[in-house]
């Protein structure tokens, strides 16, 4: 049966329409949400700082629990990442963290190339993705994503501006992950100071064209506290597993001999905003940035390393019969070409060989025609000598032999004589 | 680490001025629900339905009654001699709309024309044909380097009608799910069920799911219910594991007790709508819409499409292989073991260079020989 192969749409664009009644869609989110709450959450943060500067103790006073640390020294010879993940639950909700330390940070005598280690780890959780996002058989909703969604960066409290370490690394990290300045172990610097130091470290951030994470402000329902927050950047914040007991509560604090600093009092430091902001407020905005834009950066990226584009030179959507026809027709080309190429690089390697062999081969001939005549005049030379050594010898034998001869006759002679003087004396 | 906190699952809110309150046990993350409902409000929703069956079956007053509009305004009927050779055609209306806030795309696709004609063989191949097109148009946008706008065009639920009038499938009905249930969630309706008697809809909806299962159609299921669930709501969701019988006429009408209700003024009654013992509209709707809407998208994209795709790329592969290790137009993973043919072709390849390789090294042997 004959068909049409084009979806007619008689309205053009979309309309909106009103109901009549309740039809009950509303419910959608409420669907989404069941299906998030019964398949768990997952959160990655990544804590860039120096050695012994709080980045464990800042994680275990967020999240209220006591992970697995160990004190690192300072005499790592590279930058490491160890990374952790825990399952924590609260209420209804579970939630797969993985925290991902640096190690050793900041301690070598040359620190050009620390920050590598960092952007090759963000660079291997994408690129797990990319593979089974790119898998014929794929489990995407099932995948255990790896990938970093927060990174914290713990500023040293030195109360004056970055390192220039600080803006090295920052400026490698902010295409690839959402970045979170906070200032370490705020309670060394008092407020006054610590005004100054903000804004210096914001002002040098932006002058150095360093993107930091920005809380949303598309939502109206979290735009106006996401605002404020973002003129409390960066969250200066102290951290304590330790209780003190103020008032009649047990809180976390640090106790110092001239008063208590208590975590959750905000105004001894920026605790609770970050704790709002990062996890109760923007979690899943981390999660989203993190998948539609630094992850599609590097996905583009390395596409595009491969050899993909998007649209034929046309500019026209093409059918993946196409693309696929016209790939295969300029690959068999590149290859006849290769071919050709590597016949013709041989044809003419073995011309010169030949040349050169032949070039050779003349030397030699030359040479053996010259070795040849030497020694034909040689010999000729040695014949001569011969020759006169052979007439030298025959003229010496000639001569020896009539010498033997006139011997001979003299003796006979001689005998003769004797002979007759004998014959003689007798008579 | 369970951890008490102030988490209202009624209100869905998160009582944040009593958090500094409440003990050191505070971490926040049971706000996650809350961020994700809050974001998915913003974004928005969108949802494709195709409906198919014969003419007059009632599949327009249906998708009216339920989405409680008329998205069928100007329509123009074919009467029969018109429709002797009609071919299929697929029709598109998009539209949004709203409630307490939550905006929902509305696609609905039909399929007019299907099984019309007098020679409805592989009648379906429009329809399999455009659900096919949209899995390779998201295919294509999925793999494309920018993604910043993908629209997800992909049917989600194709509602299929069968007349109440006969016995059960007929041959029309079951090719027409054969060659659909792997590609589109199908949910089977009994159409114009005010024609049967309760007994005579119990006897046809057995008939009708043992022929599903006899000629193995696998139609949507509906996942188990929570354990949260009433226990009658889990008692429905039997009965309706497979078919439906929906009713629907946007009239609306007065009873004799003075209610006004959508329904069918006969002569010898009302037939309501909305009356669960009059038909199962109702449980149509809350399926379909209030409790299964999301999940019909999620099967769809894992399950549909993630088979559509892994056929796709597996033809393209073999095709590749053939073509001695082409680049693919699409990113796909490279293929790790090549097969025969190829290997062959690639161990030839290697040798005749390694005897080009060998033969210039005798010739640069046999100079330097000489030169000795």
């Amino acid at each position: 049966m004959a068909s049409s192969d084009v979806a007619r749409q008689p309205d053009k664009g979309v309309r909106p329409l009103n109901l009549a009644g309740h039809v009950g869609f509303d419910s959608l989110p409420d669907q989404l949400v069941n299906k998030s709450i019964y398949q768990g959450f997952c959160f990655n943060i990544l804590c860039i700082g120096e050695t012994g500067i709080g980045k464990s103790t800042l994680m275990d006073t967020l999240f209220n629990t006591n992970f697995e640390n160990f004190e690192s020294s300072h005499f790592e010879p590279q930058v490491k990442l160890r990374a952790q993940t825990y399952d924590l639950q609260e209420s209804n909700v579970r939630l797969r963290l993985t925290v991902v330390n640096t190690v050793g940070f900041g301690d070598q005598m040359n620190k050009q190339e620390s920050y590598q280690p960092v952007v090759d780890y963000i660079d291997r959780q994408f690129e797990s993705y990319l593979q089974e996002e790119l898998k014929i058989k794929r489990s995407l909703h099932n995948y255990h994503d790896s990938r970093v969604h927060a990174c914290l960066y713990f500023i040293s409290p030195s109360g004056h501006s970055l390192k220039s370490l600080d803006l090295v690394t920052m400026k490698k990290l902010d295409s690839k992950v959402n970045i979170i300045p906070v200032i370490a172990k705020a309670d060394t610097i008092s407020k006054s100071e610590l005004h100054k130091f903000k804004i210096k470290i914001m002002s040098e951030l932006v002058s150095n064209g360093v993107q930091i994470y920005q809380f949303p402000l598309d939502d109206e329902t979290v735009a106006k506290v996401n605002t404020t927050m973002n003129g409390h950047l960066p969250f200066a914040v102290v951290g304590s597993t330790e209780e003190v007991s103020v008032g009649n509560k047990m809180v976390k604090a640090r106790q110092y001999p001239w008063g208590v600093v208590q975590v959750e009092n905000e105004n001894h430091c920026d605790f609770v905003k970050l704790r709002e902001m990062l996890i109760c407020v923007n979690m899943e905005d981390l999660r989203e940035q993190t998948h539609t834009r630094h992850y599609e950066l590097y996905r583009r990226c390395k596409l595009e390393e491969m050899g993909f584009k998007d649209t034929d030179p046309e500019c026209k959507p093409v059918s993946l019969q196409q693309t696929y026809e016209a790939k295969r027709q300029e690959f068999l080309l590149e290859l006849q070409r290769r071919e050709d190429e590597m016949r013709q690089m041989f044809v003419q390697r073995v011309k010169e060989k030949e040349a050169e062999l032949k070039d050779a081969e003349r030397e030699l001939q030359s040479r053996f025609e010259q070795l040849k005549r030497l020694h034909a005049d040689e010999k000729a030379q040695l014949e001569e000598k011969k020759r006169l050594l052979d007439e030298d010898q025959s003229s010496f034998s000639k001569r020896r032999a009539a010498a033997q001869l006139l011997q001979a006759q003299s003796l006979t002679a001689n005998g003769k004589k004797d002979k007759d003087r004998k014959n003689s004396g007798f008579m | 680490h369970h951890v008490r906190t102030c988490y209202n699952t009624r209100t869905k809110k998160s009582c944040l001025s009593c958090s500094s309150l409440l003990e050191k046990q505070y971490v926040g993350f049971a706000t996650l629900p809350n961020q994700v409902h809050r974001k998915s409000v913003k974004k928005g929703f969108d949802f494709t339905l195709m409906v198919a069956g014969e003419s007059g079956m009632g599949k327009s007053t249906l998708v009216n009654s339920l989405f409680l509009t008329d998205l069928y305004k100007d329509r123009k009927l074919l009467n029969a001699e018109e429709r002797i050779n009609q071919t299929v055609e697929i029709i598109k209306h998009t539209v949004d709309i709203e409630e307490k806030g939550v905006k929902l795309k509305l696609t609905i696709v039909d399929t007019p024309g299907f099984g019309d004609a007098v020679n409805n063989n592989e009648c379906w191949k429009p329809i399999t044909d455009y659900i096919d097109q949209q899995f390779e148009q998201y295919f294509r946008d999925e793999s494309g380097l920018n993604r910043k706008n993908i629209q997800d065009n992909r049917v989600h639920c194709c509602l299929y009608f069968i007349p109440p009038f006969g016995h059960g499938l007929r041959p029309v009905d079951v090719e027409f799910m054969k060659a659909l249930h792997e590609k589109v969630n199908i949910i089977p309706l009994i159409a114009k069920a005010d024609c049967l008697t309760p007994n005579e809809i119990k006897k046809l909806k057995d008939r009708i799911r043992e022929e599903i299962d006899r000629f193995g159609i696998k139609v949507y299921q509906f996942p188990e219910c929570d354990s949260d669930e009433d226990e009658e709501f889990k008692q429905l969701d039997k009965e309706l594991k497979v078919t439906f019988s929906g009713r629907t006429r946007v009239k609306i009408k007065t009873t004799a007790r003075g209610q006004r209700v959508r329904g069918r003024l006969y002569p010898w009654g009302i037939v309501e709508v909305e009356n669960q013992s009059h038909c199962d509209f109702v449980k149509l709707r809350n399926m379909l819409i209030r409790s299964h809407m999301h999940d019909l998208k999620d099967v769809t994209c894992d399950v549909h499409y993630e088979n559509y795709r892994a056929q796709c790329i597996q033809e393209m592969t073999s095709k590749l292989a053939q073509d001695n290790r082409m680049e693919s137009p699409i990113p796909i993973l490279p293929l790790s073991t090549p097969d025969v043919d190829t290997e062959k072709l690639i161990k030839m390849k290697d040798e005749e260079l390694k005897r080009m390789q060998e033969m210039l090294n005798k010739m640069q042997q046999q100079m330097h020989d000489k030169d000795q």
